[in-house]
């Protein structure tokens, strides 16, 4: 995937690949793994909300927070309001993107990186965490929330953005997923990917050749900030059910580095392999072990992700091209000194 | 509501300075690793987890004497420490430094995990309690007495180890120059791997002290890894007079905040001084040029 391919043909790869997503709720799957296609959707659109600004050493530790902001923001103006989700939505992102220029301008602006810049946001996802738990008299606190219900008898509600069928749910996940890898190849393609590039292997030299650095990655955390906030609002929508520790917090957000990390962060499609490798891995370990073991499948899962990042930190689908085509390897140096 | 300066008040400040000095402890094992091996372990907690967990079973489970419990608790952890870095650190040594953290974050995810798995997610009471120092109307537990004088015998003998014996000055020569000191006849494998068995007896010690006052349970960690890193970088990474200071100021924002509003609120406080202050001060308060 390099840059000069912009007259290349029509992409019938992605074509194809599409045109057979579309068909996946006419193949008989059942309510359960249509439920677990969506997931995988859903988290892979969050997943790669994420990488773009991870992908080029902006690694967040603290995305639950705006994911929290996303899905709680919504929720709110539903049950307090009666705002509709499509008012709430661009709401809700808007918010987490002042979030992350909050939080984005001061580190960029102190030169705050790496490991520095993962804690400042981790501290950001647990003050998110702590603000939804602590006013407990409107967000249902610990116990979480659910947004009331827009069915009266009827089996969708276009204003209150519920569906009772998961196939409807499929279809709007489906184009959020693409929209969100769309907008993944947008910023591949841009100048300012290069100018990101660029800050991330040598800051001081980017800057003497006229990168903006401040602005680029200021640029990179809103888009990614905004994307995770309606990956998180969506979330609860297709839920019905929302709590803090599942929206916002250190461990969603861990989670939500850990899966890109597994997939791939340095290739469009990593953190949706990510996605459907974590949630799957999850459920054939339920399957074959049974439900009596708990978090045996975590465990499995942790270990793996020891192993990813000593062995092959650029993730499954990282690999498997790499192998493909050695010299595509990852977009992005991983190895600096 | 309580936030006049009143007899509550006072106990607020008292218990937050003792906490304080548990988290002092805490952040101190962590800037020792950081200071000499130049890696966060985001597991931290997740070790001194399973230290509570070792102390919990030895002695409830198997009724060994808790003195016993305590040593076997700090020796595990300690154990834990020197494979940590052998087989999990060691490798991504020379990556970029965000590896280390992913891996040690990678660590945390594991032992969780394995710990819900091994152990079940309820949450387990040793069953030791000890009364509470009474001062008039105020109650300080003993526990986060003793909590905090051992951080204080800690923090000393570490400085005596480090400043004293030949060992620990060569983990401080080590921390300022990892290029000179192979020259020099130190071989850095070994102090790591000291330093590795310090860092982890310290979260053992952490450990022991931890479980007099709470239950243990798998999530235990996520309660107090985040806060100790924030001391730590708050005070200073590495520096680990920084990190005592910043112990204390942290805890009073929780005590007090705590106190004042709901105890959520004081963590939140504490949070948001900690990203202004990192805005204000990145390098720490002690710390020298981030």
């Amino acid at each position: 995937m390099t840059a000069s391919d912009t007259s290349r043909p029509l992409p019938w790869g992605w074509i194809a690949g599409v045109g057979a997503l579309v068909l996946v709720p006419f193949s008989g799957l059942g309510s359960y793994p249509l439920h677990l296609v969506n997931l995988i959707l859903l988290w892979s659109f969050i997943y790669t909300s994420w990488s773009i600004m991870g992908r080029f050493g902006l690694v967040s530790f603290g995305h639950g927070a705006f994911m929290g902001i996303g899905a709680y923001t919504v929720t709110l103006l539903w049950n307090h309001f009666g705002l509709s989700p499509w008012i709430g939505i661009p709401i809700g992102i808007a918010l987490a993107v002042v979030a992350g220029v909050l939080i984005g301008y001061p580190c960029f602006r102190f030169r705050i990186t790496g490991h520095y810049f993962a804690l400042v946001t981790l501290a950001l996802t647990e003050v998110v965490r702590l603000v939804i738990v602590a006013l407990r008299d409107h967000t249902g606190g610990s116990l979480g929330i659910t947004p009331n219900s827009a069915l009266k008898g009827t089996d969708y509600s276009i204003v209150g953005l519920q569906f009772t069928s998961k196939v409807a749910f499929f279809y709007l996940l489906l184009v959020v997923w693409l929209f969100g890898l769309w907008v993944w190849r947008r910023v591949d393609r841009s100048m300012a990917r290069y100018a990101m590039q660029a800050i991330s292997q040598e800051e001081d030299a980017a800057a003497s050749v006229g990168v903006n650095v401040t602005r680029t990655k200021l640029l990179f955390t809103m888009l990614s900030a905004g994307l995770t906030a309606l990956g998180g609002a969506l979330y609860g929508q297709y839920q019905q059910y929302i709590n803090p520790d599942t929206v916002s917090g250190i461990a969603v957000s861990l989670q939500i580095v850990f899966a890109v990390i597994a997939g791939g962060m340095f290739v469009q499609l990593g953190p949706t392999v990510g996605a459907a490798f974590t949630i799957l891995l999850a459920e054939v370990l339920r399957v074959f072990i049974g439900n009596d073991l708990h978090a045996l499948d975590s465990t499995i899962y942790g270990l793996m992700l020891i192993l990813f990042i000593i062995y092959m930190p650029n993730g499954i689908l990282g690999k498997l091209l790499e192998q493909r085509t050695p010299r595509a390897a990852p977009t992005v140096a991983p190895a600096r000194h | 509501m309580q936030c006049g300066l009143d007899i509550f008040m006072v106990e607020a400040i008292l218990n937050g300075a003792l906490f304080g000095g548990v988290l002092a402890l805490l952040a101190l094992g962590l800037n020792l690793i950081f200071g000499v091996i130049d890696v966060v372990w985001i597991c931290y907690a997740e070790l001194m987890m399973i230290g509570m967990y070792t102390v919990f079973y030895l002695h409830k489970v198997y009724g060994l004497p808790l003195a016993v419990a305590f040593a076997a608790g700090i020796v595990v952890v300690s154990v834990l420490g020197v494979l940590l870095h052998q087989f999990i650190i060691r490798p991504v040594l020379n990556q970029e430094p965000i590896n280390q953290l992913l891996v040690t974050g990678g660590t945390l995810f594991f032992l969780q995990a394995a710990a819900t798995f091994a152990f079940g997610i309820d949450f387990k009471n040793l069953g030791v309690s000890l009364p509470s120092l009474e001062l008039g109307e105020i109650q300080l537990p003993w526990s986060r007495i003793l909590a905090a004088g051992t951080a204080f015998v800690a923090m000393l003998l570490l400085w005596f180890f480090l400043k004293k014996t030949y060992l620990g000055t060569a983990i401080r020569a080590i921390s300022q120059d990892r290029a000179i000191m192979p020259l020099m006849g130190v071989s850095p494998d070994r102090i790591y791997l000291v330093t590795s068995a310090i860092g982890g007896a310290l979260a053992g010690l952490g450990a022991c002290l931890l479980v007099l006052q709470y239950d243990v349970h798998p999530a235990i960690g996520l309660s107090f890894g985040p806060i100790t890193f924030m001391v730590c970088v708050l005070g200073g990474l590495g520096s680990m007079i920084g990190g005592f200071i910043a112990a204390f100021i942290f805890a009073q924002f929780i005590a007090v905040g705590g106190s004042c509003f709901h105890l959520e609120w004081g963590y939140v406080l504490a949070f948001v001084f900690f990203i202004v202050m990192m805005f204000i001060r990145p390098q720490g308060l002690m710390g020298t040029k981030a």
